[in-house]
């Protein structure tokens, strides 16, 4: 059981390392939010930045990335967001055959290269 | 699976409006996105030395795929808590202007803040994307209550993938590991790109894609602001342009 638990002192830490700083913009949100109406011009902007900042997130992971998916050569991981984005297009915007589609490119090239 | 009519009696209570919430996480193919991405952040979260239950606590109260793989891989990696804070906190930034967004579509003459606390928790990309396609077939009033099902389903698919990842953890190869991380990216752009609905939003994705290589020369620690906010202030700016046109 103590394994499953593991020690209090790193739970402290998620506390204060990812859920505080995470969790304060969410609720930033909750205060600031709760007076903008629905159509308002404010709003445009604001969804036209959460989205520029989400695709901030996804070129981080794919030009800087993290641990196993580092050891994929660049333009492997870059042919896999093209590859899976025209298949996405051509599938009439279809979110699981782009996902699979790219997969499949960045999964045989790293077979194939060892 | 095809939601009642607007004005169904399967809308009067709000416990029936939370179970067709959480029956909707199989309606939409992010359930099996996120459950990869989960799977994987057990594995990881296992490879760094975490216990599970540290990890079901991350699932539960971080709720943010990014977050958590940052925290997991700094943490893991000897960083300082402020390192890590810092980071999360960046990739986190993204979510004030989410919950900006989809509260209005749920709020109505009585709702007060407090009400909309757990929807502001639950609120993640994928949740983001969901209400913008889900919200319209359901009745104004119950939306609240829709969101809640739909949030908590999706977290309980992700704590079980977090324990199964955790579980099979020493098996997975690097092959399955990159693919696994790759899943994120793919995944947020397809479902952003597929949510466009104006010219404002689309100049927004492609712009901050463009936009993010430049900006993390600058190395400043928050790159992702820099050109969030510069892409999507251009992409404000078009969009005026030409409505004043």
């Amino acid at each position: 059981m103590s394994s499953f638990i593991g020690d209090w002192h790193a739970l402290l830490v998620l506390l204060v390392a990812g859920v505080l700083p995470n969790q304060i913009w969410r609720m930033l949100g909750l205060w600031f939010g709760g007076g903008i109406d629905e159509g308002s011009e404010l709003l445009v902007w604001v969804r036209a930045v959460a989205t520029a900042i989400l695709a901030g997130v996804i070129a981080q992971i794919v030009v800087q990335p993290p641990s196993a998916l580092a050891s994929v050569p660049d333009w492997l991981r870059y042919g896999a967001v093209v590859a899976g984005f025209a298949v996405f297009l051509l599938s009439r915007k279809s979110i699981f055959a782009g996902v699979i589609a790219g997969e499949i490119v960045l999964l045989s090239g790293k077979y194939w290269l060892g | 699976m095809a939601l009642p009519p607007l004005d169904s009696p399967q809308w009067h209570h709000s416990f029936r409006a939370f179970l067709w919430g959480a029956r909707s996480i199989t309606a939409t193919v992010l359930t099996l996105v996120l459950f990869a991405t989960y799977l994987g952040i057990g594995a990881l979260a296992h490879d760094s030395g975490f216990s599970l239950l540290w990890t079901l606590v991350s699932t539960a109260f971080v709720w943010a795929g990014p977050a958590q793989i940052i925290v997991i891989t700094t943490l893991g990696s000897g960083a300082t808590i402020l390192q890590s804070a810092i980071a999360v906190t960046v990739s986190a930034i993204r979510l004030f202007p989410m919950v900006v967004s989809v509260l209005p579509m749920m709020r109505t003459e009585q709702t007060k803040r407090r009400h909309l606390i757990l929807v502001a928790h639950l609120t993640a990309v994928t949740l983001w994307v969901e209400c913008f396609r889900f919200l319209p077939q359901v009745p104004r009033e119950r939306r609240i209550a829709f969101i809640h099902g739909l949030g908590c389903g999706l977290v309980c698919v992700c704590l079980i993938a977090n324990t199964i990842g955790y579980a099979l953890a020493a098996n997975l190869s690097q092959l399955l590991g990159a693919g696994i991380l790759m899943l994120t990216p793919l995944a947020f752009l397809f479902s952003t790109a597929r949510n466009c609905r104006e010219l404002a939003d689309v100049i927004a994705l492609v712009l901050g894609l463009l936009l993010f290589p430049v900006a993390s020369l600058l190395n400043s620690g928050v790159d992702i602001l820099v050109s969030g906010v510069v892409a999507g202030t251009i992409a404000y700016g078009v969009h005026r342009a030409r409505a004043g046109a």
